[in-house]
């Protein structure tokens, strides 16, 4: 099975966000960045079916050139090469145009299953997957916590089963036909790591660069971006830990009345 | 004219679909409600209840079930009919799974996970979170109408969207759906069976999220939630790494709450965890970063290290 997992770069959970001058983006010229949470689970989906059926699994990230860190990343912990779709525009572009640039690159590999990461920690669209698939005339399914490649299901055609999952604890089993696009939902397995062999098998790996080949415009800009107002007041505790825990405790006891004496 | 697409499943309409509905009645001009499915006249009566010019019924043998592809393929047509300003979806799982493919198709604009709309002399200006919550972000769509929106769970509510003086008159949309050009072929929904715990009648929750770091830990908030009388519970990556049952799991793939007291512990606070508690009457936060979204639906906030903080507390509730 030849596969392609989509993955982005986005600025690690624990930076402090600071807005840009001109504030339509955040100042990230010193962010440290990873690879993006839901991406991880893909990649990791992606190994997993390849140790299982064979073939290959390719990364491919649309994205500035620091990009190569998390292609990098994968190499390191499995995938067999990289394209990047580089230009320094899509590091904060709408979901139209990061689907067609990756849609250009993956045209016309001739995968079977393209997987990604359900949304994005950074601009959260939630749109790329299911865009692309459209853009590749895939049909797809999203959210997905378990997938199923037998290809001898069906009526002779290759397919897939997978379970999508619903709202409030709900699931869903699904079939269709391969070639398909699939977005994964964080926690559909166990994540593995980088060992030192892979981060050193990892330097032989291709990564293929390309320029974007699309034509797509932005569906939508941003026009500012800030700190959202508090929308309750917040009592802020101050103190030493001990202080503050003893403030908490009373005001939960006497001003919310929530807990009992 | 705004069309609001309800979401139903198995004939029960999705309470979001009124949120929606409020969020669309807000600027005051027409308003159409479309429902999509199988034998669900049911469901088009009680949209239109709603203040609205009619509810527009698409009913195929191949929508019974839901799928992406019937549900894009009866959409664009309907939408090509009707041709409306904007078309508004609640951001459910549903929506998330065929609407980025309706704006693919139909080359228009899609703006997810709305929670606020100013009509403004430039145009219509979106407001949607991005760093998951952390930052908010004025957004504007490109291109030619009709514009796609999907309106965050809980940003409007329910009870809010206006009812008419008299029935909306409903009118089907005469759709036809190929059932046969159908690519995905779905099973019956099932819940797991080890949805063993109902958190939903909890009084009062400790939850704890990544700033946990480890599963040793947990005995920690076990005792704080013991010295409470509270419910233990998690945001998600505490239950994707394995560390508490996935039954234990808050927000919008979890269980959804409103217990008189919510203790947050090193949780951020992303709007996935948000829907699922920020109904709690009293709700704490305790998290090392003072930026963390959590502190905007607390009650009570610190800001410091839940290992410093925690033991403190158990300290004070056992005195």
């Amino acid at each position: 099975m030849k596969i392609a997992v989509c993955i982005k770069q986005v600025v690690t959970r624990e930076w402090q966000l600071r807005v840009s001058e001109a504030k339509t983006w955040i100042r990230d010229q010193d962010a440290s960045f990873e690879l993006n949470e839901p991406d991880a689970y893909a990649l990791e989906e992606a190994l997993r079916l390849k140790e299982k059926h064979g073939g290959e699994v390719v990364v491919v990230s649309a994205g500035p050139a620091r990009a190569t860190q998390v292609l990098r990343e994968a190499l390191a912990r499995g995938a067999d090469r990289a394209i990047h779709v580089e230009a320094d525009a899509l590091a904060a572009a709408d979901a139209f145009v990061v689907a067609d640039a990756l849609a250009g690159a993956i045209r016309d590999e001739g995968f079977d299953l393209v997987l990604t990461g359900l949304q994005s920690d950074d601009q959260g669209f939630g749109q790329v997957g299911v865009v692309l698939a459209e853009k590749l005339g895939m049909p797809h399914a999203t959210i997905i916590m378990e997938v199923q490649a037998d290809p001898s299901t069906g009526s002779g055609q290759a397919g897939l089963r997978v379970k999508r999952e619903l709202e409030g604890g709900w699931f869903q089993w699904m079939t269709l036909p391969l070639p398909a696009l699939l977005t994964i939902q964080s926690g559909i397995n166990q994540l593995r790591y980088a060992t030192l062999k892979g981060i050193m098998a990892a330097k032989k790996k291709e990564i293929r660069k390309v320029a974007p080949a699309g034509s797509a415009t932005p569906a939508q800009n941003i026009a500012a971006v800030y700190f959202p107002e508090k929308g309750k007041k917040t009592q802020m505790l101050a103190g030493s830990p001990a202080e503050a825990a003893k403030a908490l405790i009373q005001k939960l006891r006497d001003e919310a009345r929530v807990i009992g004496h | 004219m705004i069309l609001v697409v309800a979401e139903q499943r198995e004939g029960k309409l999705n309470r979001a679909s009124w949120e929606a509905i409020a969020a669309a009645q807000q600027p005051g001009g027409e308003l159409k409600v479309a429902v999509t499915g199988s034998g669900v006249s049911d469901v088009a009566a009680e949209l239109a209840a709603a203040e609205a010019s009619e509810v527009i019924v698409v009913d195929a043998l191949a929508l019974a079930d839901y799928t992406a592809d019937g549900y894009v393929t009866a959409l664009a047509v309907l939408i090509e009919q009707e041709r409306p300003a904007q078309v508004f979806f609640a951001h459910t799982y549903q929506t998330r799974d065929f609407a980025p493919a309706l704006a693919a198709r139909l080359g228009r604009a899609l703006i997810t996970d709305v929670t606020a709309i100013r009509n403004e002399a430039s145009g219509t200006v979106y407001v949607r979170p991005v760093f998951q919550g952390k930052l908010n972000a004025d957004v504007t769509a490109a291109g030619p109408a009709p514009h796609l929106i999907t309106i965050q769970i809980g940003a409007y509510r329910a009870d809010a969207a206006r009812r008419g003086a008299s029935a909306a008159p409903i009118r089907n949309a005469g759709i036809a759906v190929d059932a046969s050009a159908i690519r995905q072929k779905p099973e019956a929904p099932f819940k797991e069976a080890k949805q063993a715990v109902d958190l939903s009648q909890a009084e009062r929750i400790v939850a704890v999220g990544r700033g946990i770091k480890g599963q040793e830990h947990l005995k920690l908030v076990e005792d704080l939630a013991r010295a409470m009388g509270a419910e233990i519970a998690a945001s998600r990556p505490i239950c994707d790494a394995g560390w508490l049952p996935m039954d234990r799991q808050i927000g919008s793939s979890g269980q959804t709450v409103a217990p008189k007291l919510y203790v947050a512990l090193g949780i951020s606070g992303a709007i996935q965890h948000l829907v699922g508690m920020k109904g709690a009457r009293t709700i704490v936060a305790i998290n090392k970063d003072p930026e963390a979204p959590i502190f905007e639906i607390a009650d009570f906030g610190i800001t410091g290290d839940l290992f410093e903080v925690v033991p403190a507390m158990i300290a004070e509730l056992n005195k």
